[in-house]
This record gives C-alpha cells, sequence and structure tokens, in this order.
C-alpha cells in the first residue's frame, strides 16, 4: 500500500467522491488514504451538533469550505423541546472563524442564532458565499442587515422557516449597490414589511436571481414590477396573491407570467384569491414544484390549476383540494413524486373539507413515482393502507397523521398494525415513517421484522409495552432517527437496546415511561452517549427513582457531556450518578 | 394597580379592593385550582385522556395532582405534528378562534432562558399568573404588585409595555405580542389604567 498513487493523484481522485458516506469509507482504508483525505475535504455535516466538538472537526479536517449543522431534536418543531434547550450556533462559529477563514458556505437548521452570530460570520469569512437558516432562531433584522452589508460575494440568503425578530425592513437597504452577486433570496417567512424600492433595486441588478421568495408583506399589485426585473426566475415564491379585481392589474400580471418561462417551482399564495389563479395557466405546464400549502382556495378551483400542471412532481396543498382534487391529480399529473396534504381545520369536530383516505389511494394509483407522501386526514383503513403498499412498492417516504390520536380502521374499528404493516413489508426502500391510528405492539412486530432500509421513525400514542420498542430497537438494522411520543414504552426495552443507542444518530421520547432510575443506569454504562433528561417538573432527584421523567434525549456522541444546558436538563453520566446519589 | 390593599376583618375592603379580571366575578375566591398547560402537563393530560378511549392499560405518568380538564376539546401539545408558522399565522374561516394557538414568549428579568407559552390555554389571568409563577418559580402577590418582588407585564399591538391585569381578558390576550416579568421597582413606572 505504501507504493501505491502519489499523493497528488489521489488527491485528484478523491475529489470525485462526493458522498459523505463515501468519503467517509475511503478515510478508512489505511491511514495515509485518511490523511490524504482530511487535508481535501472540502464539506462537512454534522447531524447533531453536540455529537462532536468544533475543535475536533478543526483538527481532523484543516479546510473546510460548506458546513452544515442541525441543533435541536425534530420535535422542536412541534413545540416539544423547551425554549432554552440548547443549540447555540456560536461556540462553532467562534472556533470556524479561526480556523476556516475561505468558509463559503453555512447550513444550519433548528440551531439559536444571535445576531452577534451573524455580525461575526459577516466579519470573519471573506468568501462568504451561501448562508441557510432553516427553523433557526435567536436573531433580529439587525444581524441580518450586518450580513447584506458585509458579504460582498452573497450568493444565498435562505431563512427558511427561522424565527425573525422583525426589527426593521430597512435590514435589505443594507445589500451595497455594488452587490450583484445574489442568485437565491428566500425571506418567505419574515413577518414585516421589507424596503420593497430596495427590493427591487437589488432584484434588478442580480442578473443571476434564480430563487425568489417573497413574505406575506409584498402585496400582489406589486408582484408584476418585480417580475419584470426578473424572467430569468426558476424558483418564485408569491407573497399575498391577493387584491382587488381589477382587469388592469390580472392582465399585467398574466402577461409578466408569459414572460418568465424559466419558473419550474411556484409557492407562497397567503389569502389567495381563486380570480387571479387563472394568470398562472401560462406557466403551468412547466412547473414541477408548486406549494400551495398557504392557499386556502376549494377543490373547483384547485383542480383547474393543477390538471393543467402535467410535469408536476412536487405538490403540497391544504386538505381543500378532496378527494376529487386528489382523483383528478391522479389522472393529470402522471411525474408526480411527493404530495403533501395538510390539515386546514385543526381542531374542528366537524370538517367541511370532504378528504379522506380515497384521495390517497388514488393518488397511488394513478401517479407511478410517487414516492414521498405526508397525508393529514380523519381516517383510514387497513384495506387502503394495503391497496397503497400494493401499488407503490417504490414508497421511500410515507407518514401518516390521522388526526384523533388512538383512530382505529373506521370501517373495522380494529387497530391499524396491518395495514402499515403492508406498508413496511412491500415498500422495501422505506427509509422514513410515521405512524399514527390506533396501533398495538403488532406493528412493531411487522416494522422490526421488515423495515430493514428505515431510517427515521416517528410514533406517537401506539403500543401496549416494551415489547413494541424492544421489536424497533432489535430489528430495524439502518435506524438512526428514532422519536416516540406518548407511548407505553418504559426500561426494560432501552436497557436491553443500550447498544443499538451507539449505532444511531438519537433517540427521543417523550411522555412515555422511562424511569429516572433507568436513565442514571443507562448513562453511566454508556460512555458514549448522551443520556439528557429535560424535565420542567424540577429536578427528578426529588422524586422516587422510579417515577417517569418528562422527556428524555439520548445521543451517541464524542464531545463527552455539553455544559451549556438549562436548568431543568441533566445529562445522566457516571459523574452526575456519583454526584446525585 | 398602585394601592397595597389588605384585607382587614373590620372594614371588609373586599368591595372596594383592586384585583385582577372584570368586576363582579367571584372567580377569583372560588376558583378550582388552575390547570397549568404548559410543556409538562398537557401531553399526559390527554394522553391520559386519550389512553381512558382506547382501553389500554397504561401506567399514570405519575405527574403529581390530576387536574381536571377544561371542558373544550383538549388540546394536546405538540400535536397534530404542524409547525408554529402554520399554527399560528392560518386563519381559519370559522370565526370562533378557539383552534388556533397564540404563543408569545415570555421572558423574566434574570432568567437566561424565554419560554413560551400558549395563551389561548388558560381561561383568565389567575391561570395565567399561576403558570408563570410555577414555570419561573417566584410569586406574585395578587392584590397589587407593590409587595413582590416581580410584576408581570406585556408589550401590546402598540409596542407598549403594560402591566398584565389591566385590561379584560379577552382584550389581553388579542392584544399580547410577548410577556416579560419584570422587577418590581421597574414595573412600578408603566402607565395603567385605573
Amino acid at each position: 500500500m505504501a507504493f501505491s498513487f502519489p499523493e497528488e493523484v489521489l488527491e485528484h481522485i478523491f475529489s470525485f467522491v462526493h458522498s459523505d458516506k463515501d468519503r467517509n469509507a475511503v478515510s478508512l482504508v489505511c491511514k495515509s488514504w485518511y490523511e490524504i483525505e482530511r487535508c481535501c475535504r472540502r464539506r462537512i455535516f454534522v447531524g447533531n451538533c453536540y455529537a462532536v466538538s468544533p475543535r475536533i472537526v478543526v483538527r481532523r479536517f484543516p479546510e473546510i469550505l460548506s458546513l452544515s449543522l442541525k441543533g435541536k431534536p425534530h420535535f422542536a418543531d412541534f413545540d416539544l423541546v423547551p425554549e432554552g434547550w440548547g443549540g447555540y450556533v456560536h461556540p462553532w462559529i467562534e472556533v470556524m472563524a479561526e480556523a476556516y477563514p475561505w468558509l463559503e458556505e453555512l447550513r444550519l437548521k433548528r440551531m439559536v442564532v444571535t445576531d452577534e452570530t451573524l455580525e461575526l460570520i459577516s466579519r470573519s469569512f471573506k468568501n462568504f458565499k451561501v448562508l441557510i437558516l432553516s427553523s433557526c432562531e435567536g436573531f433580529s433584522t439587525d444581524g441580518l442587515a450586518a450580513i447584506a452589508a458585509n458579504c460582498r460575494n452573497l450568493r444565498e440568503l435562505d431563512l427558511g422557516e427561522s424565527e425573525v425578530d422583525d426589527l426593521s425592513g430597512h435590514w435589505l437597504s443594507h445589500f451595497p449597490e455594488s452587490c450583484t452577486s445574489l442568485e437565491s433570496l428566500n425571506i418567505a417567512y419574515l413577518g414585516l414589511e421589507v424596503n420593497f424600492s430596495a427590493l427591487e433595486r437589488l432584484v434588478g441588478r442580480c442578473t443571476n436571481l434564480r430563487t425568489l421568495r417573497l413574505n406575506r408583506a409584498v402585496p400582489l399589485d406589486k408582484l408584476s414590477n418585480l417580475l419584470r426585473q426578473a424572467p430569468q426566475l426558476v424558483d418564485l415564491g408569491t407573497g399575498a396573491y391577493s387584491a382587488e379585481l381589477h382587469p388592469e392589474v390580472y392582465s399585467k400580471l398574466a402577461a409578466t407570467f408569459t414572460c418568465c418561462k424559466k419558473i419550474k417551482s411556484l409557492s407562497g399564495f397567503w389569502d389567495a384569491v381563486p380570480a387571479y389563479l387563472p394568470a398562472l395557466y401560462s406557466i403551468c405546464s412547466g412547473l414541477t414544484s408548486l406549494n400551495l400549502s398557504y392557499a386556502t382556495i376549494q377543490s373547483p378551483d384547485l383542480i383547474k390549476l393543477v390538471s393543467q400542471c402535467h410535469n408536476l412532481q412536487r405538490l403540497w396543498v391544504l386538505d381543500h383540494i378532496e378527494d376529487i382534487g386528489l382523483h383528478a391529480i391522479a389522472a393529470s399529473c402522471k411525474y408526480l413524486q411527493e404530495l403533501r396534504v395538510f390539515p386546514s381545520d385543526l381542531y374542528g369536530e366537524e370538517p367541511d373539507v370532504f378528504l379522506t383516505e380515497q384521495g390517497l389511494v388514488s393518488v397511488s394509483e394513478g401517479c407511478p413515482n410517487l414516492h414521498s407522501v405526508l397525508y393529514f386526514c380523519r381516517q383510514m383503513s387497513n384495506a387502503a393502507l394495503f391497496t397503497i403498499a400494493r401499488n407503490r412498492p417504490n414508497m421511500t417516504r410515507f407518514r401518516l397523521c390521522i388526526l384523533e390520536p388512538h383512530a382505529p380502521d373506521y370501517l373495522t374499528l380494529k387497530p391499524l398494525d396491518a395495514g402499515f404493516g403492508a406498508i413496511v413489508e412491500q415498500c422495501k426502500y422505506l427509509r422514513r415513517l410515521s405512524l399514527s391510528g390506533l396501533l398495538t405492539d403488532h406493528v412493531f412486530k411487522y416494522i422490526g421484522t421488515h423495515a430493514k432500509r428505515l431510517e427515521m421513525l416517528s410514533v406517537a400514542f401506539a403500543g401496549d409495552s416494551d415489547l413494541g420498542l424492544h421489536h424497533v430497537l432489535s430489528g430495524c438494522t439502518s435506524l438512526r432517527k428514532l422519536e416516540i411520543r406518548d407511548c407505553p414504552f418504559g426500561d426494560k426495552a432501552l436497557l436491553a437496546n443500550a447498544a443499538k443507542l451507539e449505532t444511531m444518530r438519537s433517540l427521543w421520547m417523550s411522555s412515555c415511561s422511562v424511569s429516572f432510575g433507568a436513565c442514571k443506569l443507562l448513562g453511566q454504562k454508556m460512555p458514549r452517549l448522551n443520556v439528557e433528561v429535560i424535565d420542567e417538573g424540577g429536578h427528578p432527584e426529588s422524586r422516587p427513582d422510579d417515577s417517569p421523567v418528562e422527556k428524555l434525549y439520548i445521543y451517541r456522541t464524542v464531545a463527552g457531556p455539553r455544559f451549556d444546558m438549562p436548568d431543568f436538563v441533566w445529562t445522566m453520566d457516571e459523574e452526575s450518578a456519583l454526584r446525585l446519589s | 394597580m398602585e394601592s397595597t390593599v389588605t384585607y382587614d376583618s373590620e372594614l371588609n375592603l373586599k368591595a372596594t379592593e383592586l384585583r385582577l379580571g372584570l368586576p363582579g366575578r367571584d372567580e377569583y375566591e372560588k376558583q378550582t385550582p388552575p390547570i397549568v398547560r404548559s410543556n409538562k402537563r398537557a401531553s399526559s393530560d390527554s394522553a391520559e385522556e386519550s389512553r381512558l378511549k382506547s382501553n389500554s392499560s397504561v401506567s399514570d405518568a405519575g405527574n403529581g395532582d390530576r387536574e381536571t380538564a377544561p371542558a373544550a376539546k383538549a388540546q394536546v401539545v405538540g400535536w397534530p405534528p404542524i409547525r408554529s408558522y402554520r399554527k399560528n399565522n392560518f386563519q381559519p374561516k370559522k370565526t370562533e378562534s378557539e383552534s388556533v394557538g397564540i404563543y408569545v414568549k415570555v421572558s423574566m428579568d434574570g432568567a437566561p432562558y424565554l419560554r413560551k407559552i400558549d395563551l389561548k390555554v388558560y381561561q383568565g389571568y389567575p391561570e395565567l399568573l399561576k403558570a408563570l409563577e410555577t414555570m419561573f418559580k417566584f410569586t406574585i402577590e395578587r392584590e397589587g404588585y407593590n409587595g413582590s418582588e416581580f410584576a408581570p407585564t406585556y408589550e401590546d399591538k402598540d409596542g407598549d409595555w403594560m402591566l398584565v391585569g389591566d385590561v379584560p381578558w379577552d382584550m389581553f390576550i388579542s392584544s399580547c405580542k410577548r410577556l416579560r416579568i419584570m422587577k418590581g421597582s421597574e414595573a412600578r413606572g408603566l402607565g395603567c389604567s385605573v
């Protein structure tokens, strides 16, 4: 091996290896490959910011251009992780500022980012190009102003669904007149109005702008002017899609869209008014992605629009689409790959929207490429799930949310075990699954037996006993992320499968029956896991060892316990166990 | 809310006492233990409710005393699994606003961590204050804020900071943007309607 190719040749070959998995495999071949690889790796993805410390990363990889980091557990999206839990990115940026002055890209998800952090980023990285903040929080428009003002070569600014403290819309004016590098701007979830003339000028001078996602505060009558400055757009997010019905506004809009021949992706549509939808018809056949999930339009108008989108690959829509709309999609959108149907009325007893399991069945029959589904509905049956499984063995992501917890098969009143069993049995490439409805331990037996490629599983209000959890932990060989809430899973399965947890990124359990004693034991026995107990009811030590903890978050780490925890989070490890006993 | 009023067995000042809530309501005296619907309780309460429906036997979550759920359909925290933006910004067609939560941030002077609560979950000021006391581990005196170290305040739609309890409950929840538990000394300077 020592007499193999010279370093430069190996480096050149490695430059064609892009995926993290493959790069990791390369680095394990032998010491010299490890050394060469680590010096030429340019992109890093850290799925859990607490799994490794920034110093360890910097020590191993000296020349990184792109960093992706994820912070809080996924259930933070649904308010299950209390504020203050953690996920602070500042310590990372401080280390990166010194080690990687040429860092170009930062992609953060569910992290706490402050204005101080944004200022540090804007000053430290001379060639900074891409900033993507998905579901982040802790910063204001002041921080954005710093980014706009100081990042001379900024190409992408994407605020995702981050919570931004809206202090002023003038941050956008901080982009200097000399800035023409912007290719992608996503401010869709900003609350405040931005300075519109600054936006117009920015759009006008950034001739490479491909993606522009506006926020709700941008009115429809201003959209035409903006679009005329950017006919090269590929991805457009409208602002509010409503205006008083004026023929001139309409015809101007329709004419503008006919000039935007490159648009493949559309989103936005807040407060959408049906009368203005036909303005889009000229670009429908070019659309591959359509997000109407904020548009409360009724099915007849939705159908008229969507049935013209013959090349649609991704569709996000509200349940206003109804079964009849989904039948139409099954007939018209033969290239559909991803469907998400969101609920419009969350707590109403009597929904006035006619969406049932039949809509999903229909799409599963009509769309041969459908492989990714997120479906909120009020009723489901095992029969429907059998049909979907049979129709779509190519399913890779299947997330079903029946709104009422514990809802049984509405036809037979039995649990939905068999239906989900069929899904995991037939869909051999299933990587992500979310369960709902009435489910016993049986469904977990099916999952453990068949779901061998499953990487992420979300469970709520399901199962009867520890056996359920045991089936999953012992059977799902590819499992990386498991999140559970309100299930009667306790100590036995967790302790019996402790070693499994080191092969996974993380496990979240809340409102289950895991005892404090078991958490302590797990923390003691498994030094390479951080076992975090989250309990806002006070220190669990004040209660008996066998009383259940509120929330539990376990993740593997090479960085040891963290020290930035709030007073309602404790790490169970040998040290703390000794201290507490 | 500036005067300190104490109960005096001879004078019966109850009739003229300043307290939270609309005049004429005696609920302050008669209130049942408030339902604290913070992250820690709601899920186990409603899970308990749902489990009763499905007859599966499950050990009690063991979270202290069981509190009665409000008459309206119990809101389970984090269910259905919808992100905050969609939940908060989506106006349903129905005029009754029971379906949409009103999430506001709560900060406390001296505490480094923010919390978020759903104002919809509380029936009135006494419940809200009790929940805040529990969440941040401090006490507010009911008769006035002078005696205590901390006073709950909120920022309204116009950006003004007001003492919690000055306006009728419904007006409060529709205009409250965020809450801040201030040190008593600072709060004394705030304008109020009395």
